[in-house]
């Protein structure tokens, strides 16, 4: 079986996987990050999302040994020294969620969007989150969730070693 | 920055933030595929690729040999166990694994445990199983013809031919005065009938339905955790089928990823992790994916109705009559009360007031997926309000009168509540005139009706190819099962338990039967006790999803939780409250009667600060205080809630939508929703459960397609095929409130987790087609994708659950 490194949050995990298995598996079976759900395998939900190298996959498409030598970030690295990442806080500010499964795949992604585009604007936040499914809460609180987290510290990049470079995240 | 500081909480109503995000947005929440034991082992399951085939042989043995695997199950196996077959939540039966036949494509036919969910998957590729392929059964239309062939040659009453049941009838069942109803069709001035399907969609909850059992040989206990909405009704119906003692069984129903009517049933794959557990020794997790979900799991709907209307020529509808093919799949499976097989599919009279009403519902097999009663139904009150607001629009269009126009002259109105239907309800309140023209001031009606007049000039005209359609829908909700007289499901009757009790210190713990799926229990009811007894909220711990902890009751669906679990919260919390007054009165040496109740206190009347608050008052009632004869120390109470009637919650819905006839696409533009679920304990969880209605609502009427082909394969088994609405496809929902309290619930509220899903679908479809009048379109069937827009504008509208031929 191969031999894989992975930095996870910062953390530096390495041990032997199937070469078949998925990052997701990896992550909820191997490391016990269960933050980061499973939902379809076909790459629609999105509820699997979380950062290679700083930018968002969807975890269900990726193979762990892929993930070999680089980076993934969860939704379980945004809270940082007891702070919330800016985009937790919406979350709960604008009741952005409600069974929970998609949100972490959610905030991943919102994360990601307001590091680019620290003002998005409404439609803009619909198209980040297009390729995420959320059944309970038809869009509308997720929206205004990221728009509180934009308008409440959400420009400053918090959150996981946001939106870098492969080659500019920190060894 | 953390989760609880900011907001303040209220002592009770009003909007606060929900107690359980804390966990989620940390990925924290622990679902059933989050928990891990030692020793661990994972099942998967076989299943067929045929709709109908005769299974000739199974071999194991390559499977079994297969280095980490440890044990395979097939329905011999369970035949051995006496567990091959269950019975269903319609006293029907339901093949565990396949032994005779497999009866849909995706029938669980052999389940395997190995070392992990890999090598189980692995292991299935190695059964090899024989099967004799046999037509199928596609077409609920045709179950019932003469040269169908036989689903359910396992039945009895089949075999001896002599019943005078057709093989694949399962039942026929009627509501209403057919011989006063077929009066007022005959004298009245029109009538307008329409074929109306109400497609199979599925619910497709984000989390798939999964299991972990844990058989202790030892003790003899089996804890499973498991994505159960009802699990104390899963408990009993475990210790019947399996004859395991019901005290020996503890159902945990974690954090559960929605559930939508999805995960009331029992399934196969639960009952095997549960066999693989004692059979192993070990725990077994079994988790679907999501092919197995669509495939197999409760569908909804599948309703294939004709629909009469009855009218005056000015407008004032006189009654409706309705006939309806109800596919079942090839096991009944339905989950509702007993005695209505047909779910509250007779509340199909709507909002309006008829002189009659009546409806034959015939139940058929077919060699589909069991299942029917899910996905926000409210026991087919979704199949009533599509019917109905469907064909009132048709009416409208015969009459050439505005939609809003027919139903504003139609509506109940406020004076006539209590309302006593033709089929049998009585709706408890209402004011719906207020809500519709809430709704249509909201919209803006006028103006959109002057803006689709001028676009249909400039299409007529070839100026522009686009076409503005603007829908309505009216709906009147049930919900709130039951009344334990008339409503059980398995002969368990629909009453609901609470206990709370209130620590020394003035914290309370409420243990209640209901189970969330998202719709945030722990904080609204937590938000009654608060209300009742004026306990801050954030002291007050909300006990749920395990049956080792928490009162006997029927579990979250049809909207039940808040009519009847939040009235039973209010109950017990009253009942502590009166605790609370004996206490007081010995506390303060004056008599209980000269005691009066302001939130969080009781004081002597006449003295406000001669007081005793509730947290002083739990301290001295598990102190040293003498109580009164007949009082019994500390401060708890229990009690079972049995609802007098069901609640009506109702809404006024408008949709404007732009549809290019030349592609068939439609773009939902604007989506106004006026809801009236009685009294709001959190305004803001109310409003996200509208919301996400609503987009059920697109998804239904718009994209899911749900079709089988000719051999029964299933065309929507992956979320690559079954459309689910995204974000773009949702537009900003633009809502509004009445509130109208329920006169026999407790607290006034009315339930409103499935009203969105209810009334938004005929608001869609109203929309598109009253966008294509112009090409004479009057009916089409969901989904309204391209393909069926496009048809319907060619004036050859497709038969959505079947394959495109």
């Amino acid at each position: 079986m191969p031999s894989i490194t992975v930095s996870v949050n910062g953390q530096e995990y390495a041990g032997e996987v199937e070469a078949r298995l998925l990052l997701v598996h990896y992550l909820r079976d191997h490391l016990g990050l269960t933050g980061t759900h499973w939902g379809c395998d076909t790459s629609n939900c999105g509820t699997c999302v979380v950062w290679l190298d700083g930018v968002p996959v969807k975890s269900c498409t990726v193979l762990a040994v892929m993930a070999d030598g680089h980076t993934v970030d969860t939704v379980e690295g945004l809270e940082r020294n007891g702070e919330l990442d800016p985009v937790q806080q919406g979350f709960v500010e604008c009741h952005g969620l409600q069974c929970g499964f998609c949100t972490p795949g959610m905030l991943m992604t919102a994360r990601w969007l307001l590091n680019h585009n620290p003002d998005p604007s409404e439609h803009e936040i619909r198209e980040a989150i297009s390729g995420q499914s959320c059944r309970c809460t038809g869009y509308e609180n997720i929206v205004r969730s990221v728009r509180w987290a934009a308008e409440h510290g959400g420009k400053e990049a918090a959150g996981p070693e946001s939106g870098l470079e492969a080659e500019e995240v920190p060894a | 920055m953390t989760a609880t500081d900011a907001g303040a909480a209220p002592v009770g109503f009003g909007r606060m933030h929900r107690k359980e995000d804390a966990r989620f947005i940390r990925g924290h929440g622990n679902y059933v595929d989050d928990v891990n034991l030692p020793g661990m082992l994972h099942g998967a399951v076989l299943r067929s690729p045929y709709a109908h085939a005769r299974v000739v042989s199974i071999d194991t043995s390559a499977a079994e040999a297969h280095p980490k695997v440890k044990a395979v199950i097939t329905g011999e196996t369970l035949a051995g166990l006496n567990l091959a077959w269950m019975p269903t939540l319609s006293y029907d039966t339901q093949a565990v694994l396949a032994t005779d036949k497999v009866r849909f494509q995706g029938q669980e036919v052999a389940f395997v445990v190995a070392e992990d969910r890999y090598a189980a998957r692995d292991a299935l590729e190695l059964i090899d199983v024989e099967y004799e392929p046999l037509p199928a059964v596609v077409d609920a239309r045709r179950a019932l013809d003469q040269d169908a062939p036989v689903i359910r040659d396992d039945k009895e009453d089949v075999a001896s031919g002599t019943s005078g049941k057709h093989h694949n009838h399962i039942f026929d069942w009627e509501a209403g005065d057919k011989e006063r109803t077929d009066e007022v069709f005959a004298s009245a001035e029109v009538v307008v009938g329409q074929d109306i399907l109400y497609p199979r969609v599925h619910p497709a909850p984000l989390e798939t339905c999964g299991a972990v059992a844990d058989f202790d040989k030892v003790t003899g206990k089996l804890t499973l955790w498991c994505t159960s909405q009802a699990p104390h009704a899963h408990r009993t119906v475990y210790a019947l089928v399996a004859g395991l003692p019901e005290h020996k069984i503890r159902v945990i129903s974690p954090d559960i990823g929605g559930g939508f009517g999805n995960k009331v049933g029992i399934y196969p794959g639960y009952v095997c992790a549960i066999v693989g557990s004692i059979v192993t020794g070990h725990p077994v997790k079994w988790v679907e994916d999501r092919s197995e979900n669509l495939m197999s799991t409760s569908f909804a709907r599948d309703y294939h109705m004709r629909g009469e209307i009855a009218a005056t020529r000015d407008g004032k509808i006189l009654g409706v009559r309705v006939d309806v093919i109800a596919d079942h799949g090839a096991f009944n499976g339905t989950a509702q009360p007993t005695k209505f097989p047909a779910g509250f599919f007779h509340v199909f009279t709507g909002s309006y007031d008829l002189a009659a009403a009546h409806c034959k519902v015939t139940g058929v097999y077919t060699n589909k997926a069991p299942g029917g009663v899910a996905y926000a139904c409210s026991f087919r009150v979704t199949e009533a309000a599509y019917l109905v607001e469907r064909i009132v629009d048709i009416l409208a269009y015969k009459l050439e009168m505005d939609p809003a126009e027919l139903r504003m002259r139609n509506l109940l109105r406020p004076e006539q509540f209590p309302y006593a239907t033709p089929t049998g309800w009585e709706y408890d309140s209402g004011d719906y005139p207020n809500a519709l023209q809430l709704a249509m001031d909201i919209a803006g009606y006028e103006d959109l009706r002057r803006e689709q007049a001028e676009q249909r000039g400039r299409f007529e005209r070839g100026e522009d190819g686009h076409l503005v359609g603007i829908g309505l829908s009216f709906f009147t909700e049930a919900v709130g099962a039951g009344p334990r007289k008339h409503m059980d499901i398995l002969g368990l009757g629909m009453a609901d338990g609470a206990e709370l009790g209130v620590h020394p210190t003035g914290k309370a713990v409420l243990r209640i039967s209901v189970q969330t799926q998202g719709q945030g229990h722990e904080t609204t009811y937590a938000q009654i006790v608060a209300e009742e007894l004026g306990i801050p909220p954030d002291d007050i711990e909300v006990v749920h999803g395990d049956t080792d902890q928490t009162p006997f009751g029927l579990g979250t669906y049809g909207s039940r939780s808040t009519p009847v679990s939040g009235a039973a919260t209010a109950v017990v919390a009253r009942k502590v409250r009166e605790r609370a007054r004996l206490v007081a009165s010995a506390m303060l040496e004056v008599d209980p009667a000269d005691l009066e109740w302001e939130k969080g206190r009781w004081y002597v009347k006449g003295n406000p600060s001669e007081a005793k608050t509730i947290q002083e008052i739990a301290l001295a009632a598990h102190g040293t205080l003498e109580l009164p004869e007949g009082v019994e120390g500390h401060l708890d109470a229990t009690t079972v809630y049995n609802p007098p009637n069901l609640t009506f919650p109702f809404g006024a819905y408008i949709c404007v939508v732009d549809v290019d006839p030349g592609t068939g696409a439609v773009k939902v533009r604007r989506f106004i929703a006026v809801d009236d679920c009685g009294v709001r304990i959190n305004p803001t969880i109310v409003e996200g459960q509208v919301h996400g209605g609503l987009a059920d609502g697109i998804g239904m009427a718009l994209m899911q397609v749900m079709a089988f082909d000719p051999e029964g394969n299933h065309l929507g088994a992956s979320f690559m095929d079954y459309l689910l609405p995204t974000s773009m496809e949702c537009p900003h929902w633009e809502l509004g409130e009445t509130v109208t309290p329920s006169p026999h619930h407790p607290i006034g509220a009315k339930g409103v987790g499935e009203s969105a899903t209810v009334g938004s679908p005929a608001a869609v479809v109203n929309a598109v087609i009253d966008a294509l009048r112009p090409l004479g379109v009057v009916h089409a069937d969901m989904p309204l994708t391209p393909a069926a827009v496009w048809r319907a504008a060619q004036g050859s509208p497709l038969r959505t659950d079947l394959a495109i031929a």
